[in-house]
């Protein structure tokens, strides 16, 4: 493929990048499971502020956020659109609550906004929007986009050969939009080796389980068949977590990389785990902080 | 399914003694006696793109049938093939927009007003960015029926914030306007007239040049004024020619931006004194130009005698091209009579 020669005006920042400390995020001392657990705990105050959140979600995915925000991303807090930065879409915006979670255990926002979160005038509405948000690349929230966004960014970045990549956070109910696959067809088409596709497989969807919908068969077969370099780990699973971005950034040229997660909605607050889960979990008004006390006793030391 | 052609569906047909041959996709609009210029959208990407090296092209298996073949022969690096997925095909473009690209994305109409909507919603205009949704086939410009003729179009993308909206009326607006959105810093859903292309404007205005969102008088009228976009500009002017043999006096006033639509020219223009105003569109009379003139003269309190030429709220037969503008009052003599029996 012949791409388009860079701008001489990009040259400068390419040797910025090249020159900075890879990854600086990744050599704190601080744990990951610490990172995942200060995550989980910003989104349950987040739930307690409003009365309601996708907190199943995002306790689910908190462990795959901390992994994608403290060991694989590359990206500058005081500069959430520095050109240098890995680009991670949140395909899924009701998701917003472990996101700004993270953006804030990150630095790039700040945690005196958290009561802020869905009221007027907040940086933080409940559903993810790009216009909202430092560090929110995308405006999701309408299922099956971000796939597709992060292909012509992975596209763009080629064109300006950049050495970022594209992560795209998205769930399973997303397997079952059409404009999904279109973007997995694609990105084996234009061998998109810059684009790291993340699955929350938390099996549950609006409706019911995902896998009593759309999602039938085995997920990682399909995106390999397509041309993907795939691979389906425990996303609670800090060390296959860690061990699944790296294989994913080293994966061979010219492939794109899906890691599917297979989470627990919850994860992290018992009584909330062994709830009949569903897609909405519905938490009562005094369950807010009996669950920031179980969370409580259960941090990492 | 159309009404007409569900009731007869059952009904043998003989051969006709005149064979007349359904439109092909290529079929040309050009009116007698109009020069054509060969794939003015095409030419006028590469002319630009040889400005601005941020431009790129995008086409959904839609390339050749909407003259980006030209471009993607001449810069075939800056041309992405992305196959018979027109949501992908906007998503794509959305993301190079973010990444700082000015993307033409080139597809039939109906396809990006029916099938990648939500795409052009959510990825594209609501967050304003500069993607230039190029489409061919716009209204009545195809006899294959309802799956290809999108005549509601304009509609759709009126409602949705943010959207420049284009219905040129021939080449000269063509090779004008693509400059201009390519330095436009927005989203734009432009009509297309492909292939051969008339040259109508500079015919009847050798000075014109098209800018975005302005209206402009192409031709002065004191019995009539027609307020008209897309082809049906041609049209308009060509029924004023024939009118003229009737002593009718029809101005015409090209109105090639829907959206945002020059309201300060449309009212200037409908305030000189007792004129009718006829609006004309390859569209149906819903939701288009008609209904966004109506709107604006009623605000503003200015109240002609107003009547509307589009097509009507119905999936239109399929057939020959000329057939069906004549059935559907889009022809030149149908303008004439209609202008003439409404004065």
């Amino acid at each position: 493929m012949l791409w388009h020669i860079r701008p001489d005006s990009l040259r400068a920042i390419w040797e910025d990048i090249m020159k900075a400390e890879r990854r600086p995020h990744a050599a704190s001392n601080v744990s990951l499971a610490l990172r995942a657990w200060n995550i989980r705990r910003k989104a349950l105050l987040m739930g307690e502020v409003q009365g309601q959140g996708y907190i199943g979600q995002a306790l689910g995915i908190a462990d795959v956020l901390a992994a994608s925000y403290f060991h694989a991303l590359e990206y500058r807090p005081e500069d959430p659109e520095w050109e240098g930065r890995d680009r991670f879409l949140l395909s899924i915006g009701h998701y917003a609550i472990a996101l700004y979670a993270v953006l804030m255990e990150a630095g790039i926002l700040p945690e005196e906004e958290l009561e802020t979160y869905g009221m007027d005038d907040s940086r933080m509405p409940m559903s993810g929007m790009a216009s909202y948000t430092p560090g929110m690349e995308i405006t999701g929230g309408s299922l099956g986009h971000g796939l597709g966004i992060a292909v012509g960014m992975a596209l763009g970045m080629k064109r300006k050969r950049s050495p970022a990549f594209v992560y795209n956070l998205m769930s399973d109910g997303e397997l079952g939009e059409g404009s999904t696959w279109e973007a997995v067809m694609s990105a084996v088409q234009w061998k998109l080796d810059n684009l790291i596709c993340l699955v929350d497989f938390n099996d549950q969807q609006a409706d019911g389980k995902s896998t009593a919908a759309l999602a039938q068969g085995r997920e990682e077969d399909k995106w390999a068949a397509f041309g993907w370099h795939a691979q389906r780990i425990d996303g609670n699973d800090l060390v296959a977590v860690v061990a699944a971005f790296d294989a994913a950034r080293e994966a061979p040229e010219g492939q794109p990389r899906v890691i599917i997660f297979d989470t627990r909605m919850c994860k992290g607050v018992d009584f909330l785990e062994s709830r009949e889960i569903t897609h909405f979990v519905r938490v009562e008004p005094d369950e807010w902080s009996k669950a920031l006390t179980v969370l409580e006793e259960g941090k990492p030391q | 399914m159309t009404l007409a052609s569900m009731n007869r569906k059952y009904e043998p047909r003989k051969v006709p003694e005149k064979k007349v041959a359904t439109s092909a996709m290529i079929a040309s609009l050009a009116a007698e006696g109009y020069d054509t210029v060969s794939a003015p959208f095409g030419h006028a990407l590469v002319e630009a793109a040889k400005k601005d090296d941020k431009i790129v092209g995008l086409s959904a298996d839609l390339a050749k049938y909407t003259d980006l073949h030209i471009f993607a022969n001449a810069m075939p690096d800056r041309f992405y093939q992305m196959g018979m997925a027109e949501q992908l095909l906007m998503s794509a473009a959305a993301g190079l927009a973010r990444e700082g690209f000015n993307p033409f994305a080139t597809t039939y109409a109906v396809f990006a007003s029916r099938r990648a909507y939500d795409f052009i919603a959510m990825a594209i205009a609501e967050e304003n960015l500069p993607v230039k949704i190029c489409c061919a086939l716009p209204g009545l410009t195809t006899g294959y029926g309802p799956s290809h003729q999108a005549t509601e179009d304009l509609a759709i993308f009126r409602g949705l914030p943010n959207m420049t909206i284009i219905d040129p009326c021939d080449a000269d607006d063509i090779t004008g306007m693509i400059p201009q959105l390519a330095a436009h810093d927005g989203p734009v859903y432009t009509r297309l007239p492909r292939g051969k292309v008339p040259s109508v404007l500079t015919r009847h205005k050798p000075d014109y040049k098209f800018q975005l969102g302005k209206a402009q008088t192409i031709r002065e009228g004191k019995d009539v004024l027609v307020v008209s976009t897309g082809f049906m500009t041609m049209r308009a002017l060509d029924a004023a020619v024939a009118l003229e043999t009737d002593n009718i006096d029809v101005g015409v006033l090209h109105v090639p931006t829907i959206k945002p639509l020059d309201t300060a020219t449309i009212l200037e223009e409908a305030r000189k004194g007792g004129r009718l105003v006829v609006t004309a569109e390859n569209h149906t009379v819903v939701g288009g130009l008609g209904e966004a003139v109506a709107r604006t003269l009623l605000i503003e309190g200015v109240t002609p005698s107003f009547r509307m030429i589009g097509l009507p709220d119905a999936f239109l037969e399929a057939g020959a091209l000329p057939t069906l503008h004549e059935m559907y009052g889009l022809t030149v003599d149908r303008i004439a009579a209609q202008i003439k029996g409404w004065l």
